[in-house]
């Protein structure tokens, strides 16, 4: 048999028979919106190539088109689950730029509508976690009590998940009457539902025997590989932008970083659900020192326009230090915006997680490092 | 939690019985009976005791509960009743099919949810038709390159080998389809082809995810089928005898459970494990290989793949509640069959019938059959269970514990079988 001629530039490549190729996406129930092609030999995976890009949406050249404003309710479409997170390092350098100094009050109702959505998007993303390791149960329960979060920001904001709620200048609009006391009430009764899911997913002995010492980051790889967030603290790194740099209210504010030091699968797992708890504490701690009454918004002209330079800003989102930055030309549209997204920095790590793992360990070790598919394509 | 949900009404419950009702009787005498009669016209009538047997005086005949009933029990010995009916595969069938419902509603409140509710207006009652339904009317897409005979050939054959494995089940005093000396060798021959007609239907798809799935399958069961054979040494041991209705009378006193609890337990893990139930599902792993070996099955390859297994559930179980439960023994709760009815007759309004052949079932194996069935539902409940509870387990914690956890509890539980025999307290001329 003679040698097909080939184009340049190709070359056949020798397939070892022992070795299968799996596309795992992007239309598998265990991928999300991407594609990850892992090649395994027999149960152990051997390579494995992340493919995002199948939701890439072009939020930063959408943003070169619409003024500061207009900006908002498209950019928090990556992550419709944490809006609020996402929109906060964007109206930081806005403000900056346009030379704001927003009022105590909103800078407290701020940090509470950002907490209330980072727990909304962490029980999101502990709902598929749960249904990754076959937990149906994990699936229905964060999917049901997450609609109490929902039900506050919703009576805070008018909309239930794209909030559009930050806007340069303040937040849009004031709270309702009494709602210090029913959030209050509904955030206790959330703290009690997730203490209860240590009992029937944090602790049981199948969840730690599947999860304990699989897909393990290391301390330096932890920092070479530049994960954030979550990814970061399970390794053992103490390191939340909340504390490191503290914008509007966090250094006034009561709660710790949690911390873990095995840099397993259920570490990293486990980290999101122990800062819900703080965020509960941060919540309450803000209804209690925020101020009763007073201006909530500074009122912009139409068609503001930012002074020349660039600002980069940063926050603490559900998965781990969200970057914005914005290039100023005196126009009311940005020059240009970058959004530096920590799921496409946790993504990173993935193929250093995954060869050598079994092919058992792949969903709980990919959904492990707290990555969302739309927020890392953008 | 709010549940857009339609209100129940009885009248218009009532209402749309009655509709269906009209238009059965509608249709059935326009168009049904002028079928028959015209079907009669052609056809010749025996003489049965002198008399032409018309379509009349049959019908006449089929009021008369004194020569309906012999052959209701006549056709009750049949083979034919037994295979198909009663303790075979319609009674399983049911208790299948309300498995599947029970499941649903119980892991809907589990996970705080409603779960099926829309369909037959009851909680959802007919829910289980319309997916049926749904599944009959489906194509069937079949990979370009599977293997077509062996692909369209492993869901009935799976349905068949549960239908065999429910046909050794003995319900009640003797009321079981093959009544065989070797009945536990038997069910354990059954239970061997299982995966065979796994891996046949997952390499005949010619698909990855299958592929690896029906291996998963294959070394799934084949581990677990070990400790399996050994966890019900412990009972052969005691009573002496293959044979299942000899096991299931042998426990009048007590069930075997109380001596034999670690052998239980054992037969209980493998069978969740046999049943690829959570948390051992993991030949079907969803996130992992998409739906494992039944990914490429479609329509009603698919229903009858889910019918069998759930086949094979209620069979386990049964076999559970015979081997460890006792089987049909229990308190006797049905009340005695009324003796007047069968000396006096039953009034009814001007005359008084006499009925021989009264009554169709004795109180003893009413009785069994309300005792099985307790007990039976009881199992599939704890089978039920822990797919709301747990998560999945990894292969290697799996095989571990199917070769070395498991087969060594099993020897422990032969080891209490044997000192229980030699000590003389069970067993052969022992002192129950």
């Amino acid at each position: 048999m003679s040698t097909p001629t080939l184009p340049p530039g190709l070359s056949i490549q020798k397939v070892d028979e022992r070795i299968m190729t799996l596309n795992v996406g992007p239309q598998h129930p265990g991928s999300g919106h991407m594609r990850i092609i892992v090649q395994i030999d027999g149960d152990y995976i051997v390579a494995c190539d992340p493919d995002p890009g199948y939701v890439h949406r072009g939020e930063e050249k959408m943003a070169e088109y619409r003024n500061y404003v207009l900006n908002i309710p498209h950019l928090e479409r990556p992550v419709i689950h944490d809006s609020c997170n996402i929109l906060y390092p964007y109206v930081l350098g806005v403000e900056e730029l346009l030379g704001l100094e927003i009022t105590e009050r909103a800078k407290y109702i701020r940090v509470i509508a950002a907490e209330l959505n980072r727990c909304v998007y962490i029980m999101y993303w502990l709902a598929i976690y749960g249904i990754f390791l076959g937990h149906s149960t994990m699936f229905m329960w964060p999917t049901g009590d997450r609609e109490l979060l929902i039900d506050l920001l919703e009576k805070m904001t008018g909309a239930r998940v794209t909030h559009s709620y930050f806007i340069p200048g303040g937040i849009r609009n004031d709270l309702p009457a009494n709602f210090e006391e029913v959030c209050l009430r509904q955030v206790n009764y959330f703290e009690k539902r997730i203490k209860e899911y240590a009992d029937v997913f944090y602790d049981n002995p199948i969840l730690i025997s599947r999860t304990e010492k699989t897909g393990i980051l290391t301390r330096e790889n932890a920092i070479r590989l530049g994960t954030t967030g979550s990814v970061l603290r399970a390794s053992g790194i103490d390191y939340d932008v909340r504390k490191k740099e503290p914008y509007d209210v966090y250094d006034e504010l009561d709660f710790e970083t949690c911390v873990l030091k095995s840099g397993d699968s259920y570490a990293r797992s486990k980290i999101p659900w122990l800062d819900m708890f703080q965020s509960c504490r941060i919540i309450r701690d803000a209804l209690q020192k925020m101020p009763k009454s007073g201006s909530i918004r500074i009122k912009l002209k139409p068609n503001p326009k930012g002074a020349l330079g660039s600002v980069y800003k940063r926050v603490e989102s559900g998965r781990g230090a969200l970057g914005c930055y914005i290039v100023s030309d005196k126009k009311p549209e940005p020059y240009r915006l970058k959004l530096s997204v920590p799921s496409f920095r946790n993504l990173i790590a993935l193929p250093h997680l995954l060869i050598g793992e079994k092919l058992g360990n792949m969903p709980s070790v990919y959904w492990s490092l707290n990555y969302w598919p739309v927020e890392a394509d953008r | 939690m709010s549940v857009i949900a339609p209100n129940f009404k009885l009248s218009e419950f009532i209402k749309s019985i009655l509709d269906v009702g009209f238009w059965v009787l509608l249709l059935f005498v326009l168009i049904g009976l002028p079928a028959v009669f015209m079907i009669l016209f052609f056809i010749e009538m025996p003489i049965i005791n002198g008399e032409l047997l018309t379509p009349f005086l049959a019908l006449s005949w089929l009021a008369d509960p004194t020569r309906t009933l012999p052959i209701i029990k006549a056709f009750m010995t049949t083979d034919l009743f037994r295979i198909a009916a009663f303790p075979g595969f319609g009674f399983a069938a049911l208790i299948a099919a309300s498995t599947i419902f029970a499941e649903r509603k119980m892991m809907a409140k589990l996970q705080l949810r409603v779960g099926p509710f829309y369909c037959g207006k009851i909680e959802g009652i007919l829910q289980l038709m319309a997916d049926g339904l749904k599944l009959v009317s489906k194509e069937i897409i079949i990979p370009a390159k599977a293997d077509k005979p062996i692909f369209w050939a492993a869901p009935v054959l799976f349905v068949a080998t549960a239908a065999a494995f429910v046909a050794l089940i003995p319900v009640t005093p003797g009321w079981v389809v093959a009544d065989i000396d070797v009945g536990l060798i038997a069910v354990f021959a059954v239970i061997g082809f299982f995966p065979i007609i796994t891996i046949l239907s997952a390499w005949s798809a010619n698909s990855k995810f299958p592929f690896i799935g029906g291996i998963r399958a294959l070394y799934q069961m084949v581990s677990f089928e070990i400790p399996l054979i050994l966890s019900l040494l412990g009972v052969v041991i005691l009573t002496g005898t293959l044979n299942l209705s000899e096991i299931a009378a042998s426990q009048s006193s007590f069930p075997w459970i109380v001596f034999l609890p670690i052998g239980a337990i054992v037969f209980f893990i493998t069978m969740l494990a046999e049943l690829e139930r959570i948390p051992f599902d993991l030949p079907e792993a969803e996130s992992e290989i998409v739906a494992g070996w039944l990914t490429e099955l479609s329509g009603m390859l698919y229903g009858l793949v889910q019918f069998g297994s759930y086949l094979k559930l209620y069979a386990f179980a049964a076999l559970f509640v015979v081997l460890f439960l006792g089987g049909w023994n229990g308190p006797m709760i049905v009340p005695p069959f009324p003796e007047e009815i069968i000396t006096e007759g039953i009034e009814m309004g001007p005359i008084t019938a006499q009925i021989p052949g009264l009554p169709i079932f004795t109180q003893e194996v009413l009785n069994g059959i309300l005792m099985f069935v307790l007990k039976t539902v009881g199992v599939i409940f704890f089978i039920i269970l822990p797919r709301g509870v747990f998560p999945r387990v990894r292969v290697d914690i799996l095989l571990d514990l199917g070769w070395t956890k498991l087969i060594g509890l099993t020897f422990v539980n032969i080891f209490i079988a044997l000192g229980l025999l030699y000590a003389g307290i069970l067993g052969p001329g022992g002192l129950f």
